[in-house]
């Protein structure tokens, strides 16, 4: 994309006619070509995939507190969270909230008085199913991880009269986050693939728009793979990036060692 | 509600569930089998077969789901159909149905999927046991066979059964490309009707019944294989 962009900026200042970019003339950038609508999907893509991220880890830290409570109702809630999201297609919790989601919404905010009329965009909407999905998801990497810390560490806190809160964020959380790492890493990459089923609301991020470009061009094929190429650099760059922050966090552990 | 809805959504919902089921034991049975071969290829000393298993995984784990089947779908769809011979042909009307090419691309994604599932099983087994097998003189097809595959399957199983729910889920992609299963049939109900949230809650209902069912198939098998190591 980045090459068709500088081909256009060469091109034009001489006044010369556009530079034929040949079978990659459908990536032009301008009217042309579909390449800037391709890169503002990849970044609604990216964008949509981390507030879905980050919703997703606040639910599941509730989720992950909810699980190891001492209240029955909130443990049976959590439980019920986890096990219908995994038993449910994506597709089917994704079109439920985004449908219901713009409507209910409305319907709480202008009832409370809040706004005279509020229209909640597809952004939010989107965000919104992707983030109830990936919360269950990341409410299981959380309770495994804390379980995963050893028993002597909270005993130790207990020991030395930390409160529960003190233990909490001082002992459990720190030790906590670094088991769940791997665990996160993998959900961002499920996220990030996930988030391509919010084309079908018609949510023009990056495969929205590769279908359009495709239909429009008679070129399906050229479209889907160049956004195939996208998702897997995303993919591949992402887990490298989480590699070296694994390896960052985990530095004294190998030290030691 | 009444009781012409329920009826209406019953039989919609009846009907998706064959297709659901169908796609469901044609991509399962060909993609858990196909990943054994690509499983052994990744682990392969040989980097002919090392390398293409490896890319393969690589793109089918790194790409969406939905990426592959509108890929399948439009884009060899789209080249079939230039090609005369076989646009004119008997065969067309099979090469033009949206439910080969669902079932390719989902074989082929739980094919990668498993086949990572298998890796790990592979790699985790003792040295030794390859050691004990070529002391016996088993030929390597042999120790395979029967030595290193049985116990990797006994190590893969609890993934494999949640691959497995995964494939369900993934077969209701397939009512993006028209096909009529249970959330294709839900889709058309809630469409026809305006009534979202039965016809979804209905479908989703039809998908916890299905998970059950595989995690339950799965814990019986994971029973039957495990009995001889309990004491």
């Amino acid at each position: 994309m980045a090459t068709c962009r500088l081909d256009r900026h060469v091109a034009l200042p001489n006044g010369s006619p556009q530079m034929d970019l040949g079978w990659l003339s459908g990536l032009a950038y301008g009217d042309t070509g579909w390449g800037d609508e391709l890169l503002r999907g990849a970044l609604l893509t990216l964008s949509i995939s981390g507030c879905s991220y980050l919703l997703g880890l606040i639910l599941g830290l509730i989720g992950a507190a909810a699980k190891s409570s001492r209240s029955r109702f909130a443990r049976t809630l959590a439980w019920f969270y986890t096990t219908i999201v995994r038993a449910v297609p994506e597709l089917l919790l994704i079109l439920l909230i985004y449908y219901t989601s713009t409507s209910a919404l409305r319907q709480v905010i202008v009832g409370l008085g809040i706004a005279q009329d509020f229209e909640v965009n597809g952004f939010v909407a989107a965000c919104l199913s992707l983030g109830f999905v990936q919360g269950a998801y990341s409410t299981e990497v959380f309770r495994g991880a804390i379980s995963a810390v050893a028993r002597g560490q909270r005993e130790a806190a207990a020991a030395l009269g930390l409160s529960r809160r003190h233990t909490w964020w001082l002992v459990i959380f720190p030790q906590m986050l670094q088991r769940a790492l791997p665990g996160l890493g993998n959900l961002w990459l499920v996220v990030l693939k996930e988030s391509a089923l919010i084309s079908v609301v018609g949510f023009s991020e990056l495969l929205f728009t590769a279908k359009m470009a495709g239909g429009a061009s008679h070129n399906y094929l050229f479209f889907f793979l160049t956004v195939a190429i996208a998702y897997l650099v995303l993919s591949v760059a992402s887990a490298r990036i989480f590699e070296v922050i694994e390896r960052h966090i985990g530095r004294h552990e190998r030290a030691q060692g | 509600m009444d009781s012409g809805f329920i009826a209406l959504l019953a039989e919609k919902l009846v009907e998706g569930l064959k297709t659901t089921l169908l796609l469901m034991a044609i991509c399962g049975v060909f993609g858990n089998l196909l990943a054994v071969p690509i499983a052994f290829a990744r682990i392969s000393p040989r980097s002919s077969l090392r390398k293409p298993a490896y890319i393969f995984i690589l793109v089918l784990r790194g790409t969406p789901v939905l990426v592959q089947l509108y890929l399948f779908y439009y884009g060899l769809g789209e080249i079939l159909s230039r090609t005369p011979s076989l646009r004119h042909s008997m065969l067309w009307p099979y090469l033009r149905s949206a439910f080969g090419y669902a079932a390719l691309a989902l074989t082929l994604n739980t094919a990668a999927y498993c086949a990572e599932i298998w890796r790990g099983a592979l790699e985790g087994l003792p040295k030794g046991q390859v050691e004990a097998a070529k002391s016996l003189g088993l030929k390597p097809w042999q120790f395979r066979l029967l030595v290193i595959l049985p116990q990797a399957f006994r190590n893969a199983l609890p993934a494999l059964s949640g691959q497995n729910v995964l494939l369900l889920k993934a077969t209701s992609l397939a009512s993006t490309i028209t096909i009529f299963e249970v959330m294709g049939a839900a889709n058309l109900v809630r469409s026809q009707t305006f009534r979202v949230y039965e016809s979804l809650f209905g479908a989703a209902l039809v998908y916890v019944a299905l998970t059950v069912a595989i995690t339950f198939m799965f814990s019986l098998v994971e029973r039957w294989v495990n009995k001889p190591y309990r004491h």
